[in-house]
């Protein structure tokens, strides 16, 4: 039999186009469509907010500075070994009056000798008193007796190495930094002394109080959870009040009334003092330390914690419980049993939500943490506002970056980003 | 719907229209804040803006963060500020770091009534070719009278906690605290600074300090002092001597200060570099820093004229009537055991040590 | 919850004590903000009550702290910036927010998981570093210290919200209603305005009031992206707090969680308006 093999007719549209073609373009125009809805905030939070952090990122390791003020010194410098044990010779202290002298004229030499500072103390003023210095400095003959005779740091070998070792147009020194280490001026890696050891100090308070939170709003806000998933619909509309006037309250206004609360002076020693439960002299000092970020922000952010753990709350049926007890169970061994496991997805939610909300706060940490109850965040801030050692300020914020971003995957793994209601 | 929201779109782009469209100049100027701020808007802003209308006169009080933070509006490339009024230090070291303007002072700033130049007038405080000198104030302690059954009657006391129990305020700082640690610990006075040149003689005064570091409140703005004492929060603080004297004589407040130990400092304004109305700040700066007006600021706050035609102008105090030259720093009663600030040294080693005193802050 | 007739005695007793600490915690979270109101209204400077107003004598109680908001020309400044700069960066967030969303909910959405992350990071990425970041890099640009700066910065900020607001309005929006429009001849857009536009419209204005308090009350961003002549109310507070001066910071507090809770009455009848729309009723 001739032609046995039938071929599979292509299925067509009206226009003759075949199905599978036409069903193609036509999902490609619809998600055409929704990419180009989605589009202009894309770009807008591309250029307003990613692009500014990937800034900050390049920050925490760019020296260019040096190139800058330096050019000279740093060519004459790329000859120079690191571990050698004599100085530079004049041909780098001719190159180093050069850059002085064209640096001092444009005033920007002292932000290099403030950038070295943080690799070695007295940088900074030995910049300065040499800036101060060299105008009067007639082109010299021996250059390097004229800076040895300005300063005596020129003379010596730490310095020089220290220049060397920052020479180049990136530096790992302020991520060294941000975890208390130092390259020691032998090339090696080594902890800083222990009086300027603060960072990983200040990383483990930050995990450490914000775990103290995080346990106390579970602690405080599963009862009310609990409370409002079981009373009637009208009764925890009214109740939710109480949960979300907090929520919505600006922040700087719960802040401001924990402080007329936990002063020494303030509403909650008064009291306690008017009951006759503690002396006059002997009040509580719950503020400007610890103890007051921790009850601060335990209550800023018990609302992050009772409302994803209503939600979920809210879905067991109560059913479940009484069918256990119908079995017999103890009312505690029915809670414990059967009702506790089917929240502990609710607790994870709050309590990621919780802990990457505490290790990245800022404002309560700064009005009533004092200096021993301040967070990483503080310590960022004071680097970008005041020391203005902006370097290790991006290190210091990327780790943190770093660390929310492991969080984060792991809320997403445990409730779906996709998942995120707001009340 | 829509109708309404054209409406407010509409009134929403005319306010913001009007407020480009006020066309009077307005002059940031940044000073310390508290009794000191409104000391000099008594005796020189509101006097100018009476004399220029026109003219608005606006207070920043960020002068305790005025180093750093022009710093970075420099680096942001967005001078939004006016005029700084700023301690000596900073003013060095801004000056250094081409952030501030080179005053021509005999051309720039008016000579004394009787001719002589403003060089001459103001004499040794001009120890930077930016700083414009206004005042001399120390910083020095303050303790509450009623609470001590023996008042102290020197700055060591304020590392006796066994004799003055108690928390004490310390300004957020450095200086003068690593200096008053030293001359606490045993150091003479004249020795401090060279003490304080060596790793060892730092360490010393960080070692002093530890030794009260928990009974200590840290303060950051001229104001928190005062209040702390009189909240009966510390028992006994450092603070500016002129919030002192505001706290004590105006507002009757039950603290007593000691003149042992003050710090003698030299305060003025410099010039931000970019400043949006030079002109007019110039303008400004003649008038405020002339004899008349460096006299009459004595009259609101106990701070020393730095010119030397304005001291034998320094009267009584506006409100209250009572003589300011026994309350000033500079006078002879209180100038025994008074510490002279090297403006030069902690402007060339206050970064190192700010970010040294920030790491001890934070240990706990 | 009512207790049921079979609860033994220490079931009772448990009740009773559980009712008791849940009490508590409400109590926890309510003070505190309660307690400004009274405050604000202290004659002396203090951030605490005097005895004179705890015995409830009237000359312990003024409202100077609210006259010296009103008339203060720092304050003034402030409440102007924020209203400006919350309303255009509400505008922004939320017109972006939208069209986003509308997007996101298509079924066939590409790599919908990655981008719905970026989209939502300014929330996640903790506030200190948006506002380094943002501070570095709007420097460079000559955007910091300007209103534009603050405006874009917040509407950064705000944009999650409005996205996260909306994608859970369209949820659980019926498709088939706008099926129907079609089978009845109306065009896309027509249905678009018609149909989708009003049924959405609950979950927008949720968004964009989220939007708006998110930029009202921010402080950390303002402090770093702007300057003095941007300083909002917020920013006037935390340097208030930080002086701890007078109770003018109480009187400001006050008005704000009048604002709160109106706000708060606004969402609750939006959202029953939402159901009685979709035919829920609560029983």
């Amino acid at each position: 039999m001739a032609n046995a093999e039938v071929e599979t007719e292509v299925i067509t549209t009206a226009d003759g186009v075949p199905l599978k073609q036409a069903l193609k373009k036509a999902l490609w125009e619809r998600k055409k469509t929704a990419l180009l809805l989605v589009a202009p905030l894309f770009l807008f939070v591309m250029i307003t907010f990613l692009i500014p952090i990937f800034d900050m990122l390049i920050r925490s390791v760019d020296n260019s500075i040096a190139g800058e003020q330096f050019p000279t010194v740093i060519e004459e410098l790329g000859d120079w070994d690191l571990n050698s044990s004599e100085i530079p010779g004049e041909e780098t202290f001719q190159a180093l009056v050069k850059d002085f002298k064209a640096g001092a004229k444009a005033k920007t030499i002292s932000r290099l000798g403030r950038r070295l500072n943080y690799e070695m103390s007295g940088m900074s003023g030995l910049f300065r008193k040499t800036a101060r210095k060299i105008k009067k400095l007639e082109p010299p003959e021996n250059a390097t007796e004229a800076m040895i005779a300005i300063d005596k740091k020129w003379g010596k070998i730490e310095t020089w190495r220290v220049i060397k070792r920052e020479s180049g147009r990136y530096t790992s020194s302020y991520y060294l930094s941000s975890l208390d280490a130092e390259k020691k001026s032998d090339g090696s890696f080594g902890m800083k002394s222990e009086d300027r050891r603060v960072y990983m100090n200040l990383f483990w308070r930050t995990i450490r109080l914000s775990f103290t939170i995080t346990f106390l709003t579970i602690l405080l806000g599963y009862p009310i959870a609990y409370l409002l998933s079981t009373v009637k619909t009208k009764t925890s509309n009214m109740l939710i009040i109480l949960v979300l006037l907090p929520f919505w309250t600006s922040l700087l206004v719960r802040t401001s009334s924990w402080i007329a609360l936990l002063q020494k002076e303030g509403v909650i020693n008064d009291i306690l003092v008017g009951v006759g439960l503690l002396s006059d002299d002997n009040r509580l000092a719950m503020i400007h330390n610890e103890t007051g970020t921790i009850v601060a922000m335990t209550h800023i952010l018990l609302p992050f914690m009772v409302l994803p753990l209503f939600s979920v709350m809210k879905t067991i049926p109560p059913s479940w419980v009484r069918a256990a007890r119908s079995m017999g169970a103890t009312p505690f061994t029915a809670f414990v049993r059967v009702y506790l496991p089917n929240t502990v997805a609710g607790i994870g939610a709050g309590g990621i939500l919780v802990f990457i909300l505490a290790i990245g706060y800022y404002i309560t940490p700064a009005l009533v943490g004092g200096t021993t109850g301040t967070l990483i965040s503080n310590f960022i801030a004071y680097h970008v506002s005041t020391s203005l050692n902006w370097g290790l300020a991006a290190a210091l914020g990327t780790i943190l970056l770093l660390l929310v971003l492991a969080l984060y995957i792991l809320y997403d793994k445990v409730v779906g980003i996709n998942n995120m209601k707001l009340g | 719907m829509n109708k309404i929201f054209k409406q407010t779109l509409l009134a929403a782009v005319a306010s913001t229209v009007v407020v480009a469209a006020q066309a009077e100049t307005t002059m940031i100027i940044v000073s310390w804040g508290g009794a000191y701020t409104k000391s000099q808007q008594r005796a020189y802003h509101q006097p100018y803006m009476d004399a220029n209308p026109g003219i608005i006169i606006v207070n920043d009080d960020s002068s305790s963060e005025g180093a750093s933070k022009l710093r970075a509006q420099v680096e942001a490339g967005n001078v939004t500020w006016d005029l700084l009024d700023a301690e000596a230090p900073n003013a060095i070291t801004l000056c250094d770091e081409g952030l501030v303007e080179e005053i021509n002072f005999d051309e720039d700033l008016a000579p004394a009534p009787d001719g002589t130049s403003a060089t001459e007038d103001f004499g040794k405080s001009l120890i930077s070719d930016c700083f414009i000198p206004q005042i001399a104030y120390s910083t020095t302690l303050g303790y509450r009278s009623d609470i001590y059954d023996v008042a102290p009657t020197k700055m060591a006391d304020v590392f006796d906690l066994k004799n003055f129990p108690g928390k004490r305020s310390l300004e957020k700082r450095p200086d003068p605290n690593l200096e008053w640690a030293l001359i606490a610990d045993g150091v003479d006075p004249k020795d401090v600074y060279k003490v304080l040149d060596t790793p060892e003689g730092v360490d010393r005064a960080f070692a002093k300090l530890d030794t009260i570091k928990d009974q200590v409140v840290w303060w950051t703005k001229g104001s928190q002092p005062m209040q702390l004492l009189a909240d009966g929060e510390v028992a006994f603080g450092s603070a500016y001597n002129g919030r002192l004297f505001e706290a004590i004589e105006v507002n009757k407040q039950p603290i007593k200060m000691l003149w042992d130990g003050q710090a003698l400092q030299l305060d003025g304004w410099v010039v931000p570099k970019g400043a949006p109305n030079k002109a007019e700040v110039m303008k400004y700066l003649r008038f405020a820093t002339d004899t008349q007006r460096l006299a009459d600021q004595a009259k609101y706050i106990s701070y020393g004229p730095l010119r030397a035609s304005s001291a034998p102008m320094v009267g009584k105090h506006a409100d209250l009537g009572i003589d300011m030259a026994p309350h000033m720093p500079t006078a002879p009663e209180n100038m025994a055991g008074a510490i002279f600030y090297d403006f030069e040294w902690w402007a060339d080693n206050k970064d190192d040590l700010a970010e040294r005193f920030e790491s001890w802050l934070a240990k706990n | 919850m009512a207790l049921p007739i079979h609860a033994t005695l220490f079931e009772r007793i448990w009740h009773y004590c559980f009712l008791t600490i849940c009490v508590a915690i409400f109590a926890f979270l309510i003070f505190p903000i309660l307690i400004i109101l009274p405050l604000s209204f202290n004659a002396q400077p203090f951030f605490s009550f005097t005895s004179e107003m705890l015995h409830l004598q009237p000359d312990a109680f003024t409202t100077k702290w609210y006259h010296e908001f009103f008339t203060s020309l720092n304050w003034q400044g402030a409440v102007k910036n924020s209203f400006i700069i919350a309303f255009f960066s509400t505008i922004i967030s939320t017109f972006l927010g939208t069209l986003a969303a509308l997007g996101l909910s298509r079924p066939d959405f590409p790599f919908k998981t990655t981008i719905m992350g970026l989209l939502i990071s300014p929330m996640v990425v903790p506030l200190i570093i948006s506002a380094a970041g943002m501070f570095f890099f709007y420097s460079r640009i000559g955007l910091q210290g300007t209103h534009i700066g603050v405006i874009l910065a917040h509407a950064a900020l705000a944009t999650p919200f409005v996205v996260i607001t909306v994608t859970a309005t369209l949820t659980g929006f019926d498709h088939s209603l706008t099926r129907a429009a079609a089978s009845l001849g109306s065009s896309p857009t027509n249905t678009f305005f018609k149909v989708t536009v009003p049924l959405i419209i609950p979950g927008v204005i949720s968004g964009g009031l989220f939007a708006f308090i998110t930029s009202f009350d921010e402080v950390v961003v303002v402090l770093f992206v702007g300057s003095y002549n941007q300083r909002t109310i917020p920013w006037q507070m935390f340097s208030g707090i930080r002086e701890q001066i007078s109770p003018t910071i109480m009187a400001v507090a006050t008005i704000l969680i009048m604002i709160s809770v109106a706000l708060l009455v606004f969402l609750e009848l939006m959202r029953r308006r939402t159901e009685r729309l979709r035919g829920i009723t609560p029983h």
